[in-house]
Parts: C-alpha cells; sequence; structure tokens
C-alpha cells in the first residue's frame, strides 16, 4: 500500500499509472458486482453512475483512480469557489434522488447560507424498501464515486465533517465502505489539506440498526445522535437545524454520486441527459414478474414500455402485465394504461403517484391486489415508529380491515372505513411515513375497485391467488 | 445531572465485557454512541440483556430508560438468545409475490414457528427479514448465512424440513 499524499499535480500521473496497471488485470465485467446482478448495458439504458460499476475493484482505490476518479474533487478544489460549485449544480438540474425531486443545489444553498458552525453533511443510506438495492449496488461496486461526490457537496456547502449512514442489515456494504474511507485517508483524500488545499474534511460511517423509518431525515438525526429513530417536528428544517442543532445537509446515496460526474463533465453535459426539468438518469430495480430482473439505469423520459419490455425482456411466460408498482411499501401503482408515461418526478406527481428511491415492482394478472395492498401495510404497520397517533393507530386499523378481507370476513361498508382512514392519514400523520403509508392501499382500490368488492361482498378472489381460506370460497361459491 | 465518578463493574467476569468496553472507549464515553454500543454488545453476546443494559446505561451516564427506549426500537437488537441455527426468510417485496408468505405459514403451522421465535429446544430460530437485497434470487431463504434462492415453494418446504432433521 502506498502512502505517498495524492496533490492536485501528481493525481493525473498517478491515474495514468494506475490506468495501466488496471488494463493489464482487466478481469470479466460479472467478477466485482454484487451476486451477479448487474448485466451488461443495454441499448436503451445510459449509465452514468453505474458505467464503471462491475469494471473496478471496489476494494482498491487504485482502480478507482485508474478511470479518471477524483478528478472532479481536484477540479472543484483547484478552478472553482464553493458558490461556483453550487451554481453548476443548479444549472445542471440534478434533483434530490430519494424521492421527492427536491434541487440539490437549492439545499446546498439552504445550509450554506444557515448561520452557525460547524455545518454537517450526512449521506442517507438507509436504503428501507423491500425490493430495492440500487444503494446497495453503488457503494458496494463503487464506493469512491459517493466519497467524492460527498467531499464536493461538503467543499460546497463549508462542511468540514461529513457521515454516510448505512443500514446494518447490509453488513457487505459497511464493510466496502468502511474499507474505502481507510483508504482514501491514506492517500490524503480525506483529512486535513485535501489534495494539497486548504480544504478539511473529515470523514466517517454510521451503521444504523433495522429501522426503515430512519430513511426520513429528522429520525436520520436523531439515530446518529444514538437516540430512537422518530421523526422531528420541520421547521426547523435539517438545513437550518439539525445535527447537534448546527446545519446539516442530507442528501442520498445516488444524489451524491452524481456530483462527480456534473463538476467534470460540467453542467451543460449533464442538462443534456433526461428531460428538461428532470435531468440526468435513475437507477431503477425492477423486480416481480418480468423476465429478467435487476438494476437498470436510465435517462429521464424512458418510458415504462421501454424498461420493462424492451430492457427486461417482459412479462415472464409471456402473461398480460397487471399493474406496476412504484416505490414499495410508499408508493402508489399503475394499471398497465400509463405504460407509456415517461418516467420523472413531474410526470409520477401528475398521476398522484411518487417517483421514490427506484423500486418498481411488475406484476403480472395471476396477482391478487389485495393480498399485495394487506402486505404492504403489514410492512408499514411494523415500521411505523409509534410517534404519532394517527400512523401507529391508523395502520394498525388499515391491516385489520385488510387482513379481514382477505380472510374472507369482510364487508362492503370496510371499503368505505378504508378510504376514509386513507383520507385523513396524509393530512394528519407526523412524517412522511405515515403520509404516504395509505397510497398502495388507495391506488390499487382506486384501479381495481372490482377487485376488491368481490373480496369484501362476495368473498371470493377473482384471480385465485390470494390466500383466502377454502371454506371462504367454498361458501361463496 | 451528577457526574458519574464510580466506575461500574462489568456484570460478570465474562471477558466479552471488555470488548464492550473498548467500544465504549473509542467513542469516549459519549452518550450519542448508544447505538455503537449496543452493536458491540450484540456482536459480543448475541443478545442484548437487562444486565447490559443497565450496565450501558451506567457507563455512559444514561437513564436506563432511554437505552431500553433505543434496544427495544431497532430490530437488530435481540432480547434473547438465538438459536443454534438461524433460518431467516426474506418476506421482501419480491420474495412475497413469489410465495415467501406460504413459507412463514408452513413454518408456523408445521413448527409452530413466529417470526422471531425460537424452536423450545433452542436448535432453530426462525427471522422474518424485510429485505435482504438480493430480489434477482426471489424468493430467498438464508440459513446460517447460506443464501438460497430461485426454489419453488415445494421446494423450499423440502429443504426446511432437510434442515430441521439433519440438525436435530
Amino acid at each position: 500500500m502506498m502512502t505517498k499524499s495524492v496533490t492536485t499535480s501528481n493525481l493525473a500521473a498517478l491515474q495514468m499509472k494506475y490506468f495501466h496497471q488496471f488494463q493489464q488485470r482487466r478481469i470479466h465485467v460479472q467478477h466485482f458486482t454484487f451476486w451477479g446482478e448487474l448485466r451488461p448495458q443495454h441499448l436503451k439504458e445510459t449509465r452514468v453512475i453505474l458505467q464503471h460499476s462491475g469494471m473496478i475493484d471496489p476494494r482498491e482505490i487504485q482502480e478507482y483512480l485508474a478511470v479518471g476518479g477524483y478528478s472532479a474533487l481536484a477540479k472543484a478544489l483547484a478552478e472553482m469557489s464553493p458558490e461556483s460549485v453550487i451554481d453548476e449544480v443548479l444549472r445542471a438540474g440534478l434533483r434530490g434522488r430519494g424521492g421527492a425531486g427536491f434541487p440539490t443545489a437549492k439545499k446546498w444553498q439552504f445550509t450554506r447560507n444557515s448561520p452557525g458552525l460547524p455545518r454537517y453533511l450526512v449521506c442517507n443510506g438507509n436504503e428501507g424498501d423491500p425490493g430495492a438495492y440500487m444503494n446497495r449496488l453503488l457503494l458496494e461496486t463503487n464506493p469512491h464515486s459517493v466519497i467524492e461526490g460527498m467531499a464536493i457537496a461538503a467543499y460546497a456547502i463549508g462542511a468540514e465533517r461529513g457521515l454516510i449512514y448505512c443500514r446494518s442489515e447490509y453488513p457487505s456494504t459497511i464493510q466496502t465502505m468502511e474499507t474505502a474511507i481507510e483508504q482514501a485517508y491514506q492517500l490524503g483524500l480525506l483529512g486535513k489539506n485535501i489534495l494539497g488545499s486548504d480544504f478539511t474534511y473529515e470523514m466517517d460511517l454510521a451503521r444504523g440498526a433495522g429501522a426503515f423509518v430512519c430513511g426520513e431525515e429528522g429520525a436520520l438525526m436523531e439515530s446518529i445522535m444514538g437516540r430512537r429513530g422518530e421523526p422531528r417536528v420541520r421547521p426547523p428544517f435539517p438545513s437550518i437545524r439539525g445535527l447537534w442543532a448546527k446545519p446539516t445537509n442530507i442528501n442520498n446515496v445516488e444524489t451524491l454520486a452524481n456530483v462527480p460526474h456534473i463538476i467534470l463533465h460540467g453542467a451543460e453535459w449533464y442538462a443534456g441527459i433526461g428531460m428538461e426539468n428532470c435531468s440526468g438518469t435513475k437507477t431503477f430495480v425492477v423486480i416481480g414478474d418480468v423476465e429478467k430482473p435487476g438494476i437498470i439505469e436510465v435517462a429521464f423520459g424512458t418510458t415504462l414500455r421501454e424498461v420493462i419490455y424492451d430492457i427486461c425482456g417482459g412479462i415472464k411466460g409471456g402473461k398480460q402485465l397487471k399493474a406496476i408498482q412504484i416505490d414499495g411499501p410508499m408508493g402508489g401503482c399503475l394499471p398497465s394504461a400509463y405504460l407509456d408515461m415517461p418516467i420523472s418526478y413531474d410526470s409520477m406527481q401528475a398521476v398522484g403517484s411518487l417517483l421514490g428511491a427506484g423500486g418498481i415492482l411488475v406484476l403480472d394478472e395471476d396477482t391478487c391486489m389485495v393480498d399485495l395492498a394487506r402486505y404492504f401495510m403489514e410492512f408499514t404497520q411494523g415500521e411505523s415508529c409509534g410517534k404519532c397517533n394517527p400512523c401507529r393507530n391508523g395502520t394498525t386499523h388499515m391491516l385489520e380491515i385488510l387482513t379481514r378481507i382477505c380472510h374472507g370476513q369482510g364487508r362492503l361498508e370496510d371499503l368505505d372505513m378504508l378510504e376514509w382512514i386513507g383520507e385523513y392519514l396524509p393530512q394528519v400523520s407526523f412524517c412522511g411515513m405515515g403520509q404516504a403509508a395509505p397510497e398502495p392501499v388507495l391506488s390499487a382500490m382506486k384501479f381495481f375497485r372490482d377487485e376488491f368488492e368481490a373480496h369484501a361482498v362476495e368473498h371470493v378472489c377473482p384471480v385465485h391467488h390470494c390466500r383466502m381460506p377454502i371454506h371462504a370460497m367454498a361458501a361463496a361459491a | 445531572m451528577i457526574k458519574q465518578t464510580l466506575t461500574p463493574a462489568f456484570p460478570s467476569d465474562d471477558k466479552r465485557w471488555r470488548i464492550v468496553e473498548t467500544a465504549m472507549k473509542r467513542s469516549n464515553y459519549q452518550a450519542d454512541a448508544l447505538i455503537e454500543t449496543l452493536h458491540a454488545v450484540q456482536e459480543a453476546f448475541g443478545f442484548v440483556d437487562e444486565s447490559a443494559m443497565q450496565f450501558v446505561s451506567a457507563r455512559l451516564n444514561l437513564p436506563a430508560s432511554k437505552v431500553y427506549g433505543v434496544a427495544t426500537f431497532y430490530n437488530l437488537f435481540q432480547m434473547k438468545p438465538a438459536g443454534e441455527h438461524t433460518l431467516s426468510v426474506c418476506t421482501g417485496t419480491a420474495c412475497h409475490v413469489k410465495g415467501n408468505d406460504q413459507i412463514v405459514e408452513f413454518l408456523r403451522e408445521e413448527y409452530g414457528l413466529n417470526p422471531g421465535d425460537t424452536t423450545p429446544d433452542g436448535k432453530l430460530s426462525f427471522i422474518g427479514a424485510r429485505c435482504v437485497g438480493a430480489c434477482g434470487l426471489a424468493p430467498v431463504l438464508i440459513f446460517d448465512g447460506k443464501i438460497v434462492g430461485k426454489l419453488s415453494v415445494d421446494e423450499m418446504k423440502q429443504k426446511i424440513r432437510e434442515w430441521v432433521n439433519d440438525e436435530s
């Protein structure tokens, strides 16, 4: 292991040296990908943040340097002021990849302008949605891209300390990240006087302990401070009063991984990918009844049809598509009529759903929507932190009703009750989790009302696929 | 708050308490490091029991209620020792759709195990995992860290019977 520090002047030479070594020991793409989940790029994919995943060894910082790593950090430190970094990201139109799509540069601006020192930077890697592992794959195949993005973000907002919060359920991710941070320290890419400049940035890893709600900003900060992961009152927003009551900027893993590419290639290049008002690419994990489930990266504006039928090979066994469920247990489902809708934050909002973190669940004609709605509600109910009454009790009631319907003991009034609870939860819940909790149930009821009625009134499952007890089915027949 | 002056003794002369002590020392006995400390306890002993919580609360100068609150809030911290073997059934979306819900039912009917339970003889613990992030392999079972995926429901039942009979 080399211990000489990297500086702006010797960075290019080192990159060159490692590139030659890298070329000599180039291995098959699949070698470094996590459980072989990442397939070679499909023609309709646009890979920006995943472009080196699988090509380089995540355990060796030299491999990241070989593909031009840390050039963006060097450029930002040597040629740009923090304000111009923020301006570049603003013009690139980068939006937060955590789900809400808030412009990243504006968030940085708020944190930079808010009084109080020190400021903190937090990378939110608490990827808890069942069926989504985009961040895991990114952190395990290219951890340095996130570290570099964090260093640039810290420079832009004027933070001297950064934390990456990783789920404890992903021990291999924690291990990879710890190794990567250690190696970056050894080469002087983290710590004091990075790359020979006067910029100092210390970075740590914080471990979660298995709580879905810790993906919420307030709960995340509470968890880092060693308390129960319960959300905080907003405002004040984290950018005003965050960790240890200091200004704190929280970004998603994927958002930060985009930053080096923007700095290196320029805002115009990045704004050219994707759509207007929604530039860049997004990684998705496509699961369920498709021929080739897995992780993909597409430019915004790609349609769901292209994702499901072209990139993922269509529905398994040549069956019909029934619904697409986006953003795991907090997201809505869309019937097949929405297949040609381009994917973007705004288009999803227009149909009353959120794009979310990037899980796409494809369901074929044999899926029972009532059972699925019950499954998601079971998840949300189990993960509700219990701080606020509406979420704690509302999700429990909805789960009870859905379980009753699934056991063939439903009534028509149950459906009205579900709608009624579902309407008030978003208005009165404390945090985003409770507000989004009824979404899978409500959207399923909106598009597949007849199926819910068949379960609740006639006590039969039209697709004959749910776990409704036999006696209930027989009684109805 | 009165500053703790006396060093609380280890709950027992088990050497593993030293690991916990080192973890707390590394973070300078800061209350913020509670979760890290509980991680250390969990890793050293496999579970976090009452004596451990009391020790940590005294050492970090935190009310015992706070420590209990945090330890019970997070799914990772177990209050009782796990069985000799652990069977994790992924209950993530992809695995649910592909039949792991039936496996959970099967374990309940055949062995009387609910998620989080251990058989009376302490041989097998059954854990319902939220999502292990291997959705491409769905449905996923993890037996003592060994991942088994892409099986049909009947094949999975067969596998579970094999494991249980093999070990008991």
